[in-house]
């Protein structure tokens, strides 16, 4: 109880710290990355390199960033939320206007060698800001119509500059996100009712205005042997890749599919495949159990947190994670479009792992500093 | 606090229901796994296994051209020809030599090969061998067990049953470039061919339909197991000219041996019936490549005949453009169709003597005389009372300059001089200028087939634009009936004018074209003849007396006619030009009034034309045989 009080009061020491920290949690962190280390040493054939060895570096410096934030004061990241917010719509809009197109595309700027992404970037802040919001609303002020239009706006201009990129994939998960904070908040139901009916009444439009090759991915999800030799040969194959395993798989290294590169850019968006084929329906569901156990316990860091700022932002952060694990495993069984949506923490790549490793690096802190004093003003915006 | 509770409460409700929708969503990820791994593993194992499943695609059959009356103008031709699949084979290199031991590759076919074997996707087939004959195929089936990957295949070629007579309105089709392939990756197939212009080129993604595709199952050493899908290609769209075979021929015999072209159209919609470009050129050698004497031949006859002068010759419209300056100068009020004016000969600007054709001068003229006697002073004066801005702005009304919408590839819109034009090449316009331009001289540049567009304008008064592609599948077109034209909106009484001119031309005492005067019962055309000078000739010159047969082939001017007929109802525009001809009346006067008496002899717009052709032979390609 002693203890308890001299958090609130804000003086939790290095030590306190270290003592809170979800050491579970980060043992599970460890332990995807582990199996990425794995499913990219098989992606490059039985083979640190070039994918796996190159991946564990970035992990150690993301291990050290996940820690530093992790220790960081939420009250202060509180504080940063709406500045970081503004920086993530202005990279998002350098992005548009000198952004590195690829594949159609305009998504990435690069910084000094590195390939940064501002939609991943802009996911977290826009949590940070909505979580800071809805942190200062009482109950009854969440009732209120135009209590919501600034976070409603807030979420739409980020989507909209990632549609633009074109991005439909991250776009419809940064809105997702923004929905689901939304409901922890305490919206009423009526209001999602509404919203709802209205994009399905959108969505003839929307479709008007998707790019050529959105309009075709969609056909061609509906209809794979439109494309036998495009979009639809990935599905196939990947879906050959993922079923060829089995209840207890083809064996480490002994993928054929993998190994005889009939699935392009295995070990990005089709890593989940490689993991299918070798180690069977066994390892696929151990794979999928442990993000289950990622995802609940950003839940439950959520549910025992005692202020909404922190509440809200684990609760967005593993809702973000739990998005990106649906689309890509849905997208590799071919029941959902293929969106370009990596395996955080498994799939190659650094800026979506640097990404992801910020973002639990804040759960984190969340978790660290769960009980501490949060100032509620009640100030401003008026009720 | 109360409150603070409250907010907890609904959170804890709701993120438990999100982790709730999560659990489930995770479950459903779960069964599929289930399902794809366990249940239908077997399944999966089996195409996985070995390579499992291969793709090959299924060309479609390019469509094919018709002409007018149903009878195949550009068809397909099967021929067997030897493919390598690349995922049937661990050594192609042996593959290779063991072919070349069958059936000798030369180098350049070896290189070819080798490079395609580099920058095919593995699925993509590559053709080892075109045109197969019967021994050969013989001879790689005996040998097959020591071929792992070559197989036998059927592929089409592109024919043109007319050979050079319809050589530069269907035009020919050629292997597909490195851009192309870019464009379309079904283009990597064997066989591919891409449209190089004309008809083919124009509607060239239409012609080439949808490639289907099937998937095999193979087994480790590439043997077929079974077909596991097959997806049906589209064939090309089919199109049916408005060309007719038999006009397009008489046309041809009567420019045989000239360098020279010709457009007949129905001037009531703009069917093109029949457009020559002589000398011509046997379309099919593009198929499978033209050898280099082949192609110096063409690149150094003086004649050009590849370039579909018809369409893409652009000329000086001489005379023939006195029609225009006469319904501009009307329109605009400059000159009436009932003013006159004096012809001494000449016409002088500050320094500058422009003469007339006729040395001693017309006399006073009206504009059905200036017409009639095409007297260039009288058009000098009309274009310099009306200038260039109106006159321009009625060529393009006519279609001069501009892009008539002609529905074949490479069709120039030629030109017509406005000041604004000049001055992006930094130069002023000069008044001189404007009077040339009066006589279709200077800068003007113009294609027959806008001439022929322009008789049509100036017969029937409606805007038609000219096209060949009379129906695609069997459905008739847009714009192949007069009402899909609109009316030209200029007065009739001026039209009058100008068609009564032309009448003089052909048919009255002293009109400069008696040689085109029809020699059928009843029937009359009228016309204007052009002279189109390739070299500016002087006043010493003139003064000489000057005649231009004197001077080299090249140097000559071109001979111009346009014209239509029956004069009182018009059912054939014509025009033509004869490069280097000479005077209009003396080369392009007779032509005009044979090819018109062919056009109403045979009469192809007024026949009855069948619209659907016959139904589409498609090419089947047999499954894959197992090597």
């Amino acid at each position: 109880m002693m203890e308890r009080r001299l958090w609130r009061e804000g003086s939790l020491g290095i030590a306190g710290k270290v003592w809170q920290t979800n050491w579970i949690y980060l043992l599970l962190i460890c332990a995807l990355a582990a199996v990425g280390y794995v499913a990219l040493y098989t992606a490059a054939g039985g083979s640190s390199e070039p994918y796996a060895q190159k991946q564990l570096i970035r992990f150690g410096i993301g291990l050290v960033l996940m820690i530093a934030l992790a220790m960081t004061d939420i009250r202060i990241i509180a504080k940063w939320s709406w500045p970081l917010y503004v920086v993530g719509i202005i990279l998002l809009l350098v992005v548009a206007r000198y952004g590195h197109v690829g594949k159609g595309a305009q998504r990435w700027i690069a910084i000094g060698g590195f390939q940064l992404q501002p939609s991943e970037l802009m996911k977290i802040c826009l949590v940070l800001a909505l979580a800071h919001w809805f942190h200062r609303a009482s109950y009854e002020r969440v009732g209120k119509l135009l209590f919501l239009v600034p976070p409603t706006l807030a979420v739409l201009l980020p989507v909209g500059l990632i549609l633009k990129e074109p991005n439909l994939g991250t776009a419809v998960i940064t809105g997702a996100i923004g929905a689901a904070i939304f409901l922890a908040a305490g919206v009423r139901w009526w209001k999602f009712v509404i919203v709802i009916a209205a994009l399905g009444a959108a969505l003839p439009i929307a479709y008007h205005h998707l790019h050529d090759y959105q309009r075709q991915r969609i056909l061609t999800f509906m209809h794979p042997e439109r494309d036998p030799l495009g979009t639809g040969y990935n599905i196939i194959q990947s879906k050959i890749a993922l079923g060829s395993g089995g209840m207890y798989g083809r064996g480490f290294l002994n993928g054929s599919q993998g190994n005889l590169d009939f699935l392009p850019e295995k070990q990005t968006d089709f890593i989940f495949d490689l993991i299918a084929e070798q180690f069977g329906l066994v390892g696929s569901l151990s794979v999928l159990f442990l993000l289950l156990l990622i995802v609940l316990g950003g839940m439950l860091i959520a549910l025992r947190c005692r202020h909404q700022f922190g509440r809200l932002v684990a609760l967005g952060i593993s809702v973000d994670l739990f998005l990106y694990v649906f689309v890509n495993i849905a997208m590799v069984m071919g029941a959902i479009p293929v969106g370009g949506v990596p395996l955080p923490l498994i799939s190659y790549g650094g800026s979506v792992l640097i990404t992801a490793m910020l973002a639990f690096g804040i759960l984190m802190s969340v978790h660290v500093h769960r009980d501490v004093e949060f100032p509620e003003s009640n100030a401003w915006p008026p009720p | 606090m109360k409150r603070e509770i409250m907010r907890s409460g609904i959170f804890t409700r709701r993120a438990l229901l999100v982790a709730g929708a999560e659990i489930g969503i995770f479950g459903l990820l779960g069964a599929r796994l289930y399902k794809m791994q366990v249940v239908d593993g077997a399944k999966y194992t089996a195409m996985a296994r070995g390579n499992s499943v291969s793709i090959r695609l299924l060309p479609a059959s390019r469509g094919r051209i018709f002409d007018r009356f149903g009878a195949e103008v550009a068809g397909n031709r099967q021929n067997w020809r030897a493919l390598l699949m690349v995922e049937q084979t661990n050594d192609t290199d042996s593959v290779l030599d063991a072919f070349s031991k069958l059936v000798a590759l030369s180098d350049s076919e070896r290189s070819r090969i080798i490079r395609e074997l580099h920058t095919h996707q593995r699925y993509v087939p590559v053709m080892l061998r075109d045109f197969l004959t019967w021994d050969q195929m013989a001879l790689i089936e005996v040998n097959a067990p020591d071929l792992p990957g070559v197989l036998i295949d059927v592929g089409a070629t592109r024919i043109y049953p007319k050979s050079e007579l319809l050589a530069h309105v269907v035009g020919y089709v050629g292997p597909p470039h490195d851009q192309d392939v870019k464009s379309d990756p079904t283009l990597s197939m064997p066989g591919m061919r891409v449209g190089r212009t004309g008809v083919e080129a124009f509607n060239d993604i239409a012609l080439r339909g949808h490639a289907g595709a099937q998937q095999l199952e193979v087994n480790a050493v590439g043997r077929v197991i079974r077909e596991l899908d097959r997806q049906e290609g589209t064939p090309g769209t089919d199109i049916g000219l408005s060309i007719d075979t038999m006009l397009q021929q008489a046309v041809t015999d009567r420019l045989d041996g000239l360098s020279a072209s010709a457009v007949v159209m129905d001037p009531r919609n703009g069917e093109v019936l029949a457009m020559v470009s002589q000398p011509g050129f046997d379309p099919s050698l593009f198929d499978a490549g033209v050898s280099n004497t082949q192609w110096q031949s063409w690149m150094n006859d003086p004649r050009k005949p590849l370039v579909n002068k018809a369409a893409a010759g652009l000329y000086p419209p001489g005379s023939t453009f006195k029609t225009v300056t006469a319904m501009a100068a009307m329109t605009s009020g400059a000159v009436g169709p009932n003013d006159t004016i004096f012809c001494p000969g000449h016409y002088d600007l500050g320094n500058a003597r422009f003469y007339c054709w006729k040395k001693g001068g017309h006399g006073p003229l009206d504009m059905r005389g200036g017409l009639k006697n095409s007297c260039d002073v009288f058009f000098y004066n009309a274009a310099l009372r009306t200038g260039i801005g109106p006159l321009a702005a009625m060529a393009n009304r006519f279609g001069i300059g501009v892009d008539d919408g002609m529905d074949i590839a490479n069709v120039p819109p030629g030109l017509m001089p406005t000041k604004a034009w000049r001055l992006k090449q930094k130069k002023p316009w000069a008044l001189g200028d404007t009077v040339i331009s009066g006589i279709g001289q200077g800068f003007i540049l113009t294609s027959p087939l806008q001439l022929a567009t322009l008789a049509s304008r100036v017969a029937t008064g409606r805007a038609v634009g000219p096209h060949v592609a009379r129906h695609r599948d069997g459905v008739i077109q847009q714009g192949t009936a007069a009402e899909d034209w609109p009316e030209m909106s200029l007065s009739e009484h001026h039209f009058t004018t100008i068609r009564e001119g032309m009448w003089d031309v052909v048919n009255a005492q002293h009109g400069t074209a008696p040689t085109a005067r029809l020699k059928l019962p009843g029937v009359q055309m009228a016309g204007k003849t052009g002279s189109a000078q390739v070299v500016r000739i002087g006043r010493a010159a003139r003064e000489r007396g000057f005649n231009s047969m004197n001077l080299p082939w090249a140097l000559r001017p071109h001979a111009l006619f346009i014209g239509f007929a029956p004069y009182d109802a018009p059912r054939y525009a014509l025009a033509i030009v004869v490069e280097h001809g000479n005077a209009g009346a003396d080369v392009a006067g007779p032509l005009a009034r044979d090819i018109m008496t062919d056009a109403l002899t045979l009469d192809p717009a007024g026949r009855d034309t069948p619209l659907a052709p016959k139904p589409t032979a498609q090419i089947t390609i047999p499954p894959v045989r197992a090597s």
